[in-house]
């Protein structure tokens, strides 16, 4: 009975947070909806039995991408408020096509309940979870985790190139231009004569 | 009473219709456009790990893995341009970006 109510409880949670994030009025509440969101997906997932991916969930998302938002709304200077006017004239168009799409695919769903043997299960042979998932993402999905890797490393550095901008009057140490530097170019021999100093 | 695969793709479902409304209605918001393509994405999770479970599979699993890092690498890219665009345009209207009259 308890993993029902968490169901119900999570999903609950999920649906109306997720709902809450494009209809906040500050998109900084829509970001602290959004990781609410991705907390009760994460029970979700334990409710499944993917416990790795429901920890994962909550490091990348809540951890990384969440901050990531929050970051950018609070950087960019953009009057929020102006943007959210007129809204809602793209509401009906927005409700013809979710409401086709929900439709179809619960529709979709409920088939498939009449075609399931019921509960959800998973095989158990004693290995947790995390442990089956290092046996095959280590061996049978090397590759694309490697590749996986590599689209990570494309994305920081695209995001680095992106944003990175060379500012005029900003004093910035320039390496290259320091070894250059000979004893020629840096030290000047003067005579000077005694009393006068080497103004002028 | 058993919460069976049809109860979690109907959640499912639910969340991605949000994330398409979400589109629709913030046409102007990129940053709430950008957060429904999550929530379209993770419905999408939402289901994979569903059917990796029905079905005793892992696949499931390491692909809704692989999901999420895409995600998180088309978040920290879009999150980037848009940055560049506003220092660029000092305003994020989706609805003015015709530039190229297309």
């Amino acid at each position: 009975m308890l993993p029902v109510i968490a169901f119900y409880v999570l999903s609950a949670t999920a649906v109306g947070a997720a709902f809450m994030v494009i209809a906040a009025r500050n998109p900084v509440h829509s970001v602290m909806y959004l990781i609410t969101t991705f907390f009760a997906a994460a029970g979700l997932f334990v409710l499944m039995g993917a416990e790795f991916l429901a920890l994962l969930l909550i490091m990348v998302y809540v951890g990384a991408v969440a901050v990531l938002f929050m970051f950018v709304v609070m950087m960019l200077d953009v009057d929020f408020v102006e943007m959210k006017r007129g809204a809602l004239q793209h509401a009906p168009m927005g409700i013809v096509v979710g409401g086709v799409l929900l439709t179809e695919m619960i529709l979709v769903g409920a088939a498939s309940l009449t075609q399931s043997d019921g509960g959800v299960k998973f095989p158990e042979d004693g290995t947790s979870n995390l442990e089956a998932i290092g046996n095959v993402l280590y061996t049978d999905y090397a590759f694309f985790f490697e590749g996986v890797g590599l689209v990570l490393l494309v994305a920081m550095i695209g995001a680095i190139v992106l944003t990175l901008r060379r500012r005029d009057g900003v004093k910035r140490q320039d390496i290259a231009k320091q070894i250059a530097r000979t004893r020629e170019g840096g030290v000047e021999l003067v005579d000077v004569v005694s009393g006068e100093g080497i103004g002028s | 009473m058993s919460i069976g695969l049809s109860h979690y793709l109907i959640v499912a479902a639910i969340l991605f219709t949000i994330g398409v409304f979400g589109i629709f209605v913030n046409r102007k918001n990129v940053i709430i456009i950008m957060m429904s393509i999550e929530l379209i994405l993770l419905a999408v999770n939402i289901n994979f790990v569903a059917f990796a479970t029905h079905a005793g599979d892992l696949a499931g699993q390491i692909f809704a893995l692989f999901i999420l890092t895409v995600a998180a690498a088309e978040a920290a890219v879009g999150l980037a341009i848009l940055v560049v665009y506003f220092r660029n345009r000092g305003d994020i209207a989706v609805e003015d970006i015709n530039l190229m009259k297309g």
